[in-house]
């Protein structure tokens, strides 16, 4: 049966996406403003984008967010992918559970705890702070996600696959290669592009972790902001939102793409 | 004498408590199509891993080729399996499929190329190369399968329930196509199989397992009309049971049937004591009159099937068990039977089977 939808449903769903969006779509509006108040109109421009690649305080974040990013993206989706190994295939080992209970607890763990729990650890052990601290801060919640993500793949993976291709004279680790790997790789992709989203976007953290010289993009825009809003804010606070998205949208095929069929 | 092709002797595997492979000995020679039949849960499964390398015996020998298969990884054995759910790769095409353990063997790229083409002719799949498994039917999956164990060329196929997955029809076609495919490759086939009707079709010989013991090894034949024990007689087609006594009197040896007389049997039946006798329910005998020259009860006729090519009849005795008969539709004294009639039923000493367990 075909759902139908009244007026009035209607009308409540986009009153709700209204509510989640306008913001949002007001922001990258202004960013096209050519005036130079944000909150009034002044015809379309792109000015604020021309301006935003002259001003070298912000592209330095954003080049230090990207490269934060990557290297914690990268080494979340190397320790999810042996934990999510441990949790598909080892069994029912001692303390299975608790393993679990401990990869989840991060993403539910308020922020602001795990920033202040982490800037005490490295205070501790004398770390001094700066690019490879936040890069350890955001892989710890990086890597819970990705191991979530690789986790479900794994759990459905047919160990028989493995199996036909030892039986058919492939080594375990050649079997891994050649038929676990690119099986599983749409999920490990899309877990990279979720870890990248959450560690390009992440204030809380990076605020407690970050020392001199590495300030992220966030903490950029929001020390920006405190001066006075500038539009430019607004240009690259659309740039982030169209990079989230794309990666978001990415990730979102590459998981959904096979299990929808 | 040829060394057989498989060897198993005194195999033994225990997973936790349970005996899932209990000492079974047993040959296979090469070219040979052998069936490992019982119900799930017997250990077949079990022993066929047991010889695919995915699983190492607790106790006894496993020799493939006169070789003793004591750690040697399923990669370095030379047979080749066929998973009940196919495990084709997803992410490859069948050709790429096809040619995997060709592949792992180092062959070169021409052969390669020849062998899967051929591979594909045989399981008339040409033109399919290209394709995904997830662009093919159950029946066309379970074709690519086939040919992609057999490309490395095993010394011996392993099949683990092959048609389960399979309708009806396109199982029937199926079992031809593999006896077909095994007689001209002339591969040993080694088939795994709760289905006894798929084994009896196929195999040229069967071991039938109960509890991961092998109850019986005998051609279909065999199995059916002389089962060694009450299971092998009650899990292989249908059979209608007495009880009875075995009794040696001076002129000879004779079965007690208990309420049905007495029949006269050959003197090399086992000794004398309480059995059971088995009776497949084509060689029972049924008739309005009393016959009164073998084992006989009186019945009811309770109910009739009509099958095409038989009828099958269950008669009510006195004491309330139900007796089945069936006969082919080309007799035409069948017609004279039907529901409610008072009938004779019984069997001639050369259809009985006496059983001891």
């Amino acid at each position: 049966m075909k759902p139908r939808f009244s007026f009035g449903m209607i009308a409540i769903l986009l009153a709700g996406f209204a509510f989640l969006y306008v913001p949002i779509g007001l922001l990258i509006l202004y960013s096209f403003n050519a005036s130079r108040l944000v909150t009034v109109w002044g015809g379309f421009s792109t000015r604020w984008y021309v301006e935003l690649f002259s001003n070298a305080q912000l592209l330095t974040s954003t080049l230090t967010s990207l490269e934060i990013a990557f290297v914690s993206a990268s080494l979340s989706v190397l320790l999810g992918t042996c934990a999510a190994y441990a949790l598909a295939r080892s069994g029912a080992f001692a303390g299975r559970t608790a393993f679990f209970a401990l990869i989840y607890a991060p993403l539910v763990m308020p922020e602001v705890i795990t920033g202040l729990a982490l800037l005490l650890f490295f205070v501790a052990i004398g770390i001094e702070r700066g690019f490879w601290t936040v890069v350890l801060a955001h892989s710890t919640v990086g890597m819970c996600f990705a191991t979530v993500v690789i986790h479900a793949r794994l759990a459905e993976f047919d160990m028989t696959l493995e199996e036909a291709a030892m039986d058919l004279g492939a080594r375990p680790i050649e079997a891994f290669w050649l038929v676990t790997l690119p099986i599983c790789a749409p999920a490990m992709v899309a877990a990279f592009l979720l870890a990248f989203t959450l560690s390009l976007d992440d204030f809380v953290l990076a605020s407690f972790t970050s020392g001199p010289g590495s300030t992220t993009l966030p903490m950029r825009i929001y020390s920006q902001v405190r001066l006075g809003v500038s539009p430019q804010i607004n240009a690259i606070s659309t740039l982030m939102i169209a990079t989230v998205a794309i990666l978001l949208l990415v990730a979102r095929l590459l998981t959904g793409a096979r299990a929808g069929k | 004498m040829p060394i057989p092709l498989i060897q198993l002797a005194g195999v033994s595997k225990q997973y936790g408590d349970v005996r899932a492979v209990d000492d079974v000995t047993l040959e296979l020679e090469p070219g040979e199509f052998f069936a490992l039949l019982g119900p799930s849960g017997c250990g077949k499964t079990s022993l066929m891993r047991l010889v695919a390398g995915f699983e190492t015996p607790d106790a006894g020998r496993v020799l493939i080729d006169g070789r003793d298969m004591q750690g040697v990884p399923p990669y370095r054995r030379p047979v080749n399996m066929m998973f009940q759910s196919y495990a084709l790769f997803p992410h490859m095409s069948v050709e790429r499929n096809i040619a995997f353990g060709l592949v792992q063997q180092g062959m070169a790229k021409g052969y390669i190329a020849t062998r899967v083409a051929e591979m594909l002719r045989l399981v008339k799949l040409e033109g399919y190369g290209a394709r995904r498994p997830e662009q093919l039917s159950g029946g066309q999956k379970q074709r690519v399968a086939l040919a992609r164990a057999l490309a490395p060329r095993p010394k011996l196929l392993l099949l683990d329930e092959p048609l389960a997955a399979l309708d009806r029809k396109l199982r029937e076609e199926t079992q031809f196509e593999l006896m077909q495919v095994q007689r001209d490759l002339g591969i040993a086939f080694m088939l795994v199989t709760h289905d006894q009707d798929e084994a009896m079709a196929m195999a040229q010989r069967i071991a039938l397992m109960r509890s991961g013991r092998i109850e019986q090894i005998g051609d279909a034949r065999a199995i059916y009309e002389r089962p060694a024990s009450l299971f092998a007689a009650e899990f292989v087609g249908e059979i209608n049971l007495f009880e009875g006594e075995v009794v040696q009197s001076g002129e000879g040896k004779f079965a007690i049937v208990q309420g049905g007389g007495r029949i006269a049997l050959a003197d090399d039946t086992p000794l004398p004591g309480p059995v059971r006798i088995a009776v497949r329910p084509e060689r029972m005998v049924m008739s309005h009159l009393r016959a009164g020259s073998y084992a006989e009860f009186a019945g009811v006729i309770a109910d009739m099937v009509w099958l095409g090519d038989l009828t099958v009849w269950r008669v009510r005795l006195s004491d309330g068990r139900l007796i089945r008969i069936s006969r082919s539709n080309a007799d035409a004294a069948n017609a004279a039977f039907s529901r409610g009639d008072q009938v004779f039923v019984g069997f001639e000493a050369q259809s009985a089977r006496m059983l001891l367990s």
